[in-house]
Formats: C-alpha cells, structure tokens, sequence
C-alpha cells in the first residue's frame, strides 16, 4: 500500500527533515510510527497525504508514484485515505452530523446515503446520540472521535492518524486505539504516528522509529531484504 | 503502475446529479449567508448600488437628453425664400415637385400676399408697410425634411435646394443644432467612460469582499481540501456570494434610480408648463433594466472570480 524508498525530505532553508527513509507498509497492514517530535513522523504522513512532496526518492501509494501526481488528481487521491489530525480539525460553526458528513457530500452522495453512513461512522465511534451537537460542547475525547467519525465515513482504504492520543489521558487514548485496531481488523490499512510507547507495545503491532529524519527500528523489514 | 486506488466513489450519473446538487447547495446556501448576518451584507450591497447608480443614472439622462434632442430634429425646417420675379404658378410647381423627393416629408406654401398679411398684423409696422408700392416679401417655401435623416443630408438637402434657379436662399439654422448634437455625443461618449471606471469599482468591491469571505473560512477550506474537495468545489459557494452581491446591487441601483427619477418629475411638470412643451421624462424599459441587472450580475462574478482565483489557490494545508 505505501512504498517509501529512500525518500529524502528537504524544506526550503535546508532543513532536512527525512532522510533515506524506506518502508513498505501492505495493504491491510498496520504500524506505528514513533520517535521524538521533530524526528519527521508529520513529514513521513504529509508525504503520503499529499500535503508535502518528497526532495528525493520515491514514495509510491498503492501503485501511483506521488512525487509526480498532478495537482487535480490530488483530490481524488485524498477520497482514499482518511486523516485523523492531534487537533481534530473539527469546524465549530456547524453541529457534528454535518462535520462527518462532510467527505460524503464533497464526493456527492445521495442524500439517504450520506445520512445512513454518517449515523453509522458516528455509532461506531459511539457518538450516535451527539449527532445535533456543536462540536465546542463536546468533550476532548469525544471531539477525537468525531474527527476519527470524519476520517471513516467514507470508508478509505488507508487510515492516517497523526498523534491522534496526544490531548488524552491514558483511559481516552486506549479507547480511540483500540478503535484503529477495530478498523484495521476489517481490512483497512493503518498507520499512526504517535509516541505514546507504553500503549504502542501493549498492542503488539509492527512499529516504525524514526530518529532526526532517518528510520531507526522498522518492524516491517522483511528478514533479508 | 496506473491501476489506481479503489474507487468508492458513486457512479457518474448519481455524480452529475450530486454536482447540480451542490451548486442549488451552494446557491441556497450563500443566501443563507446573507440572511444570516444581514447587516455586512447590506452594507456591501448598498457600496454596489451606490456605484452602479451613477453611471445608470447618467444614462438615463442621456436617454432624455436623445429623445429631447430628437424633437427637435424633427422640428429642423428648411426655408426656401423664392426670387421675387417667381411667378405664383411656377412657385407652386416647385413645392409639388419637392414633395417628390424621398428626404422631404412634408412642404407648405406660403406666399407673398399670405406673408405681407401676417407680418402686417403681427409686426406692428402695419401701417409704414401700407405705404410701400410694391410687396417686398418673396413666395415662401417651409420644407420639413423626414424625420430620421441625419445632420450631413440635411446639408446636402440644402445645397441641393440651393441650387435650383427659382430659389434666392435657402436657410437652415443648422448651427445650434450642430452644438446640440456634439454635447449629445460627448454625453454618450461620457457614459461609456463612467461606466466602465464605475464597473471596475464594482468588480473590485465585490473581489475585497469575497477576498476577506476567504479569509474568513480559511481554517474550513483547509479541511476540505484535505478531505479530498476538488478546487472548483471550494470555489463555487463563492461565486455564488459574488452572483448574489451583483444581483441585489443592481436591482438597489436600478430602485434608486427609479427614485430620483421620481423626484425629477415635479420640477418637470413644471418646466412643461413654462414652456407649453410635453416633455416626458423616460425610466428604465424592460430591456434597460435587464441589461442593468445582468451586467451587475455579470460584475459580481468576475469579481469573485477574480478574488477566488487569486486567494483560494494559496491556501493549501502545511
């Protein structure tokens, strides 16, 4: 699903945020992503949602090379995958139904289908019942789990979650894992950057190090490559 | 390599629809917009209406400065002052034979006797005129050219006149109407020059406050872009707000207009009555008003458009 091979990121100013980064994460997959912030996990998932274009290397999503993808393809691309931001990203001005909905009507679904998929998505994160809601009356993990309700609804095949625990007390951010952990059992692809270790290594998934731009530790290193 | 990713979109036609769907959305939801924080909105509306209305306003009066001009175009007489061995017959012969031609429409006769009569009652030299042996007044020919012939012919009209042998002088006060026709045109040339300097006033009003619409909404149209919206998705609610500004401007405009036009008509019942004319003054036709509202709308667009095109494009996640 996602292909690294030997990215090199570098930000205008010479600051080199990624450097020979390689890593193939499959299709249905899940990994972590860990290391000290400023260690590049923003930049590596930037890269893949298309935010940021890798300086050197090639970073390939499921067969399509991203360092040469047209700018308006690039929304449609990003209809594939669903991105769970640290700071949700949630807009205030309107209730929570129609912050999940939002994917669904941006792709023009029907009416009744976008109403039967928001409800859905929002019960899976347990939120049914906050539908009407504004988002500023929720509490911090309940606004998580209504970006993770936003991320889904639209069903993509890649899930990135960029520090998705790091506002939450420990209780929360088992919870909001264990929803990743749900998604990635029904056949969605996973990958979250956060550096919360303890709970990392309690779910026993493939993690990926990342040290001042350069992997570290990678757990989906096939054995003789 | 082109496989591509797993399409989960809906299929084309349940697409198409969606697509008309969220520009009625995007329609309906700018008017919402507006009827939500009504007070900045009426505000902008009011700039627009204030600017169109000027130039509106000038071109009706150029409209009536057409039509009053126009009469008197119509009123433009040539008079024929025959040779005073002129017999009656001959005299009369030439005015049938003018009625011939195609850029007269009409020809009356006066003559010497006729005129002799009239200057004695009405010049009050009736009676040093008695003592006169002979008639010094030639045969008269009033010649009305038709009514939409233009300045140029009705010159050559003349020295055509001019030429024939019976005529002595043939006269036409062409002078002050030359002058009438030159302030006509700098007036129309006028309204052509307010009116575009006024439209691109408009159309940067309408692109400031789109720009700052943007502004507004930044942290919104990041998010969409990154839920996958396509450019002309985040751009079309904005358009709309911009069709939305120019439609009410004009039609503010077009109201003010009507106003004013309103507050004229007194003093020009009066002036109709000093000078026993039937002077009208003319609105907007139907045509006027739908060139009016179409030409702010069309304004409304371009400005957004404008300010869309300029700021939407910078705003890009990081």
């Amino acid at each position: 699903m996602i292909q690294f091979h030997n990215v090199t990121k570098r930000y205008a100013g010479g600051y080199e945020a990624l450097t020979n980064v390689t890593l193939d994460l499959p299709a249905g997959g899940m990994a972590f992503l860990t290391g000290h912030s400023g260690a590049g996990k923003s930049t590596l998932l930037k890269i893949i949602a298309l935010i940021e274009k890798p300086t050197r290397g090639q970073a390939i999503l499921n067969h399509i090379n991203l360092n040469t993808v047209p700018r308006w393809r690039i929304p449609f691309l990003r209809r594939n995958i669903g991105i769970i931001f640290q700071d949700h990203q949630l807009l205030f001005d309107r209730p929570v139904f129609d912050n999940v909905a939002m994917p669904l009507i941006i792709q023009g679904f029907r009416r009744q289908e976008i109403l039967k998929r928001t409800r859905a998505a929002l019960d899976k994160v347990g939120l049914l019942h906050k539908e009407k809601a504004m988002p500023i009356t929720l509490s911090g993990g309940e606004q998580q789990r209504v970006g993770i309700a936003r991320a889904v609804v639209h069903k993509p095949m890649l899930l990135l979650a960029d520090e998705p625990t790091g506002n939450l007390d420990p209780v929360l951010s088992r919870e909001i894992m264990q929803i990743f952990v749900d998604f990635h059992q029904v056949g969605v692809t996973v990958l979250v950057a956060s550096h919360d270790l303890n709970l990392i290594e309690e779910l026993q998934k493939p993690v990926l190090t990342l040290n001042r731009g350069a992997m570290i530790h990678n757990d989906l290193e096939k054995p003789g490559d | 390599m082109t496989e591509g990713l797993r399409q989960s979109q809906p299929g084309l036609f349940t697409r198409l629809r969606a697509w008309f769907s969220h520009h009625l959305q995007s329609l309906v939801f700018s008017l919402g917009k507006i009827y939500r924080s009504p007070l900045p909105t009426i505000m902008t509306v009011a700039v627009i209406a204030i600017t169109l209305t000027l130039p509106a306003g000038f071109y009706l009066f150029l409209k009536n400065l057409e039509r009053v001009s126009g009469d008197f175009r119509s009123s433009t007489q040539i008079s024929l002052y025959l040779k005073l061995d002129t017999s009656d017959n001959d005299a009369r012969a030439l005015e049938i034979s003018l009625k011939e031609l195609v850029d007269i429409a009409d020809t009356s006769f006066i003559s010497r006797e006729q005129a002799l009569n009239e200057f004695k009652q009405n010049s009050g030299f009736g009676e040093s005129i008695e003592q006169l042996d002979n008639n010094p007044l030639p045969h008269t020919i009033v010649v009305q050219p038709v009514h939409e012939i233009d300045p140029l012919r009705i010159k050559t009209l003349v020295s055509q006149l001019q030429a024939d042998p019976r005529v002595d002088i043939a006269k036409l006060d062409t002078e002050w109407l030359e002058r009438l026709y030159t302030i006509v045109d700098m007036a129309r040339r006028s309204v052509i020059i307010i009116s575009l300097l006024f439209s691109f006033a408009v159309l940067l009003t309408i692109g400031n406050t789109i720009r700052l619409d943007i502004q507004n909404r930044y942290q919104e149209i990041i998010v969409t872009k990154l839920i996958g919206a396509t450019d002309a998705f985040i751009r079309r609610p904005f358009l709309y707000g911009g069709v939305w500004y120019g439609l009410l401007g004009g039609l503010l405009a077009w109201l003010l207009v009507e106003f004013s036009a309103l507050m004229l008509s007194g003093p020009v019942a009066r002036l109709n009555q000093l000078y026993r004319a039937n002077f009208e003054l003319v609105t907007f036709n139907f045509t006027d008003f739908m060139i009016l509202l179409a030409a702010s709308t069309l304004l409304g667009l371009a400005g957004s458009w404008l300010a869309v095109a300029r700021h939407l494009n910078d705003i890009e996640p990081k």
